[in-house]
């Protein structure tokens, strides 16, 4: 059915600023597609029902549940994820400088969704209060850490972000 | 000279790729050619399979191959996962079956095996098989299964009692017929799930042209995978190597061998193709194993002092439809109970009940949360009739610091003796009572009830059992690019085990942690391995990993000495090289390295070839964690809510390999501990289906539940077991904390007589409380 080509439609998006194109089965989620169509594996299906977001990605500057976007629906957009977060490939974003500090991962599955979904939120925010940032990531589960830590590298990081801005 | 990276806050080596998203867990491997599988599993708790028709799915295009037990079973060397711990005390043998065959005993169970081009085609094929079910009665409770009459779980089944033992030690009879005061509750803590954020899964890759098998899995024990591969596989163990990528959690379910992997295995096998199988959300409440569900029937009796005389209860412990790992976990409970106290007399009798649920094997904390829960409840009822401060009841209890070693009576599921090692346990809960300021909370406490506030105060403790011998395996080889290369069976969930070993090893080794290469959880570089369950991966393979390397330093010396011509007691490693002390001479690691591995025809500096040593440390008894815990709360009188608003967590893991990551540990099991005080419920009808099967149904702890003012101190008595000096701290978080919140929770709505003796305490269960409804 998924291989049906009548039910497959081309895609044009910018995924981690370069441009791609594919023909996409309509139903395949654009988790699926930025996971085994571009390879780009630092996406995580966590529950594929919308509720832990680990698949967060940032479309068109959005934070979003890849595992609830159909592919298709990113037609024209740009997407962000994990891979693209880093500024090089010896840097890392502050963000992820100050995960590391306050050990705010332990297995780092839920790290990907926690980092896009604190993107969006700091783009927005850049001087949030500790409150703010646990009920921005509420919607972010994670097993190991307990969330403190998350919350710790947070401000930390928005604090070197505003001083680099 | 060390290298000063062991007992400090190193940078993790795991973070990096986790960061950059180019981790490699099992789901992003993708092999050429690979294929996708799928399961059909029983939508009913209890029901005998008539018939089974799969010819439509196998039509559909892109279905490569559909088995059901009967297509499968021919294929495989052994159709049963015997996997069951060794007890006397089991009283039936239920070893699951691959799949299911002529009956299905919980829903989830699998029935059928599809593989396909991909997950969408398998998981559409899933609806094209046709199963005729005969529903049967369903076993949903374990206090019912065991009563007169129940239905059975299994038909043909004699009864439902899977295992019976009793645990105990002096003569509890009569310590109660002396005792001044006796306190007796009905206690039971609720089924939950795991939930490692990354679920299930495993990448079966076949090579036909040698006849071997690979298989990458997020499990927490990949040497019994392995094994249990070549048992039902018919396979010998070089033909099969099992391998863990990054593992996004375990929290103990990963540590069992399941009917998916067998299944999967044997399908790649047959196609010749590489399988993959990613178990979803949906799946893990299904079909990933549950702990927690107990009952207890417990008394605890008491001098006019307030000093324990005896304990003797019984408790009911749902197994779940399947043996899928033993009797473990009650037992772990049920030994967990005296064991911060100085208990004279104690007898417990467990009996293990089946039921039509998921399996039951442990989760964070194995039984030692039930147990400790059963006892810190009775300390509380006990210090009520007696008006005793809750804390002043334990503080006479505790095992003190100038009885360590304390040999209690207690024997360990493999029979040695339960010896708490070291600690100091009165002192460990003094200072998390000055932490959570117990003294000052009378006055708090009263200061909100003239506001009409209900707040609350509890207190806990807790033992652990940490370092599940005998051995972990640890090699360390000096490569000739002058790299370190590490090998462990230790398996890797999240917990920094690269980390933890890379610390022990470049800390004998020159101190560059960049240059230790770790793979753990590998078959193909590991002989050997029991993996990762019963915070034991710290104390057993950092153990190991520090003796061969110490043995390794020494034989870096002797060869750096003959190349050097120096004396062995002048030399120094540092980074990767040898140094003369105090001169410009040295000679690199890898130079080193090279010249142990020998020239045909030429001497060997030292005479030896190579530089390694593999290690697998023997220490059978484990080493005793201990820590405190209080939880203040505030209740809310209108809707029942229940906010911590401050948690103070003392607890001693020995000394810290790395303070940081220690502290995670105990955070993180407090998370899980007060979404087991809270939040966490696996529900399931009367007709044992489930109720909570997504994660908006069953609540996980999220960033705005935890405490705000959470305080975590620590003190280090260090072991004499093992020469770092370390115990285990993976599980310890969890263990105390419902029972404290619980305690908490009762003394907030004291001016109800409430009783908190079941946990997850939800808010209606509060109202209830507070509106004297004696039928909670």
């Amino acid at each position: 059915m998924s291989e049906d080509r009548s039910l497959a439609r081309r895609v044009n998006c910018v995924v981690n600023g370069t441009a791609q194109a594919a023909e996409v089965s309509v139903r395949r989620t654009l988790a699926d597609y930025l996971r085994q169509d571009l390879g780009l594996t630092g996406t995580h299906l966590g529950c594929e029902h919308g509720v832990c977001g680990a698949c967060t990605v940032l479309v068109d500057g959005r934070a979003v549940r890849s595992c609830l976007m159909l592919a298709v629906q990113a037609e024209g957009c740009a997407v962000t994820t994990v891979e693209g977060i880093a500024p090089d490939v010896v840097t890392l974003h502050p963000l992820q400088t100050a995960f590391a500090k306050h050990h705010a991962l332990q297995c780092g599955f839920c790290t990907p969704g926690m980092l896009t979904t604190l993107l969006e939120f700091l783009e927005e925010v850049p001087a949030p209060t500790a409150e703010e940032i646990r009920i921005v990531i509420s919607g972010n589960l994670c097993r190991c850490t307990g969330y403190e830590p998350i919350v710790a590298a947070t401000l930390e990081a928005a604090a070197v972000m505003r001083g680099g801005a | 000279m060390t290298g000063g990276t062991a007992f400090r806050d190193v940078p993790r080596l795991e973070d990096p790729p986790l960061l950059r998203g180019r981790a490699r867990f099992v789901d992003d491997i993708r092999a050429a050619g690979g294929l996708h599988a799928a399961f059909l599993r029983s939508p009913f708790a209890h029901a005998a399979i008539r018939a089974i028709d799969a010819s439509a799915a196998r039509a559909l295009p892109g279905v490569r191959l559909v088995l059901t037990a009967a297509d499968l079973n021919p294929h495989l060397t052994e159709t049963r996962l015997k996997v069951a711990l060794p007890s006397p005390a089991f009283r039936q043998t239920l070893d699951r079956p691959v799949l299911a065959s002529g009956e299905v005993v919980h829903v989830g169970e699998a029935v059928a095996i599809i593989v396909a081009d991909d997950r969408y085609i398998a998981e559409d094929a899933l609806s094209l098989i046709e199963v005729d079910y005969d529903p049967l009665d369903a076993v949903a409770d374990c206090v019912a299964a065991l009563a007169d009459g129940a239905p059975t779980a299994h038909q043909g089944a004699p009864h439902n009692l899977v295992g019976d033992f009793t645990l105990g030690f002096g003569d509890p009879d009569a310590a109660f017929a002396s005792a001044a005061v006796v306190v007796r509750e009905t206690l039971s803590q609720h089924r939950g799930v795991a939930h490692s954020m990354e679920c299930r899964g495993l990448v079966a890759i076949p090579d036909p042209i040698e006849d071997r098998l690979t298989v990458w899995s997020s499990t927490q024990t990949p040497h019994v995978a392995r094994r249990m591969l070549c048992d039902i596989l018919g396979l010998r163990e070089d033909q099969v190597r099992v391998v863990t990528p990054d593992v996004g959690g375990g929290f103990g379910p990963k540590l069992v061998f399941y009917p998916e992997e067998a299944a999967v295995a044997a399908a790649a096998r047959l196609l010749g193709r590489p399988v993959k199988w990613i178990e979803d959300r949906r799946e893990h409440f299904i079909a990933a194993t549950q702990e927690r569900d107990q009952v207890w029937d417990v008394e605890l009796a008491m001098d006019a002092e307030g000093r324990i005389l005896g304990v003797r209860g019984e408790m009911i412990h749902d197994h779940g439809a399947w043996t899928a790992r033993g009797l473990n976990v009650a037992y772990g409970a049920v030994s967990a109970m005296p064991l911060a106290y100085i208990v004279p007399a104690y007898r417990i009798r467990s009996r293990s009940a089946v039921t039509n649920k998921v399996p039951v094997t442990p989760i964070r904390g194995a039984g030692q949360p039930q147990g400790v829960f059963a006892m810190e409840r009775l300390l509380d009822r006990a210090a009520q009739r007696l008006g005793l401060d809750r804390a002043e009841i334990r503080r006479r209890n505790l095992v003190p610091a100038d009885r360590m070693p304390y040999a209690t009576p207690l024997k360990t599921r493999g029979g040695m003796q339960v010896v708490l090692d070291s600690g100091d346990f009165p002192q460990c809960m003094a200072e998390a009572l000055q932490r959570a300021d117990w003294d000052g909370f009378r006055d708090r406490q009263e200061a909100a009830r003239v506001q009409g506030r209900y707040l609350g105060i509890g207190v806990a403790n807790y033992v652990e059992g940490t370092g599940r011998g005998p051995f972990e395996h640890v090699s360390v080889r000096l490569e000739p690019s002058g790299r370190i290369f590490v090998a462990t069976g230790a398996a890797p969930m999240g917990q920094s085990t690269r980390t933890m070993l890379a610390q022990l090893v470049a800390e004998q080794l020159g101190g560059d942690m960049a240059n230790v290469e770790v793979s753990a959880g590998d078959t193909a570089t590991s002989p050997l391995g029991l993996g990762g369950f019963n915070s034991r991966q710290a104390v057993m393979a950092g153990t190991s990993a520090h003796v061969a390397s110490i043995k390794v330093r020494d034989r870096v010396l002797q060869v750096a000495a003959t190349l050097l011509e120096a004396s062995e007691a002048d030399l120094e490693i540092a980074g990767r090289a040898v140094r003369v002390t105090g001169t410009g001479m040295q000679v690199t690691l890898a130079e080193i390295a090279r010249a142990a591995a020998g020239l045909p025809g030429f001497a060997l500096p030292g005479g030896r070839a190579g530089i390694a040593a593999a290690e697998e440390v023997v220490i059978d008894p484990m080493t005793y964690a201990n820590g405190s815990c209080v939880a203040e709360v505030e209740v809310d009188a209108g809707t029942g809510n229940i906010a911590i608003t401050r948690l103070s967590f003392m607890h001693d893991c020995g000394r810290a390999l790395h303070p940081r990551i220690v502290e995670g540990q105990v955070l993180g099991g407090i998370a899980h501990g007060i979404g087991n005080a809270l939040f966490e419920w696996m529900g399931f009808d009367d007709q044992a289906q489930p109720v909570t099967t997504n994660l908006a149904e069953y609540l996980l702890m999220s960033a705005t539940e935890m405490p705000h003012a959470i305080s975590i101190g620590h003190l280090e008595s260090p072991t004499p077991l093992n020469p770092l000096g370390i115990k285990g701290v993976g599980e310890s978080g969890v263990i105390p904390v419902a029972a404290a919140i619980a305690s908490a929770v009762e003394d907030a709505l004291s001016p109800f007589d409430a009783r908190m003796n079941r946990v997850p305490i939800a808010p209606h269960d509060v109202v209830a409380a507070m509106l004297g409804d004696a039928a909670r």
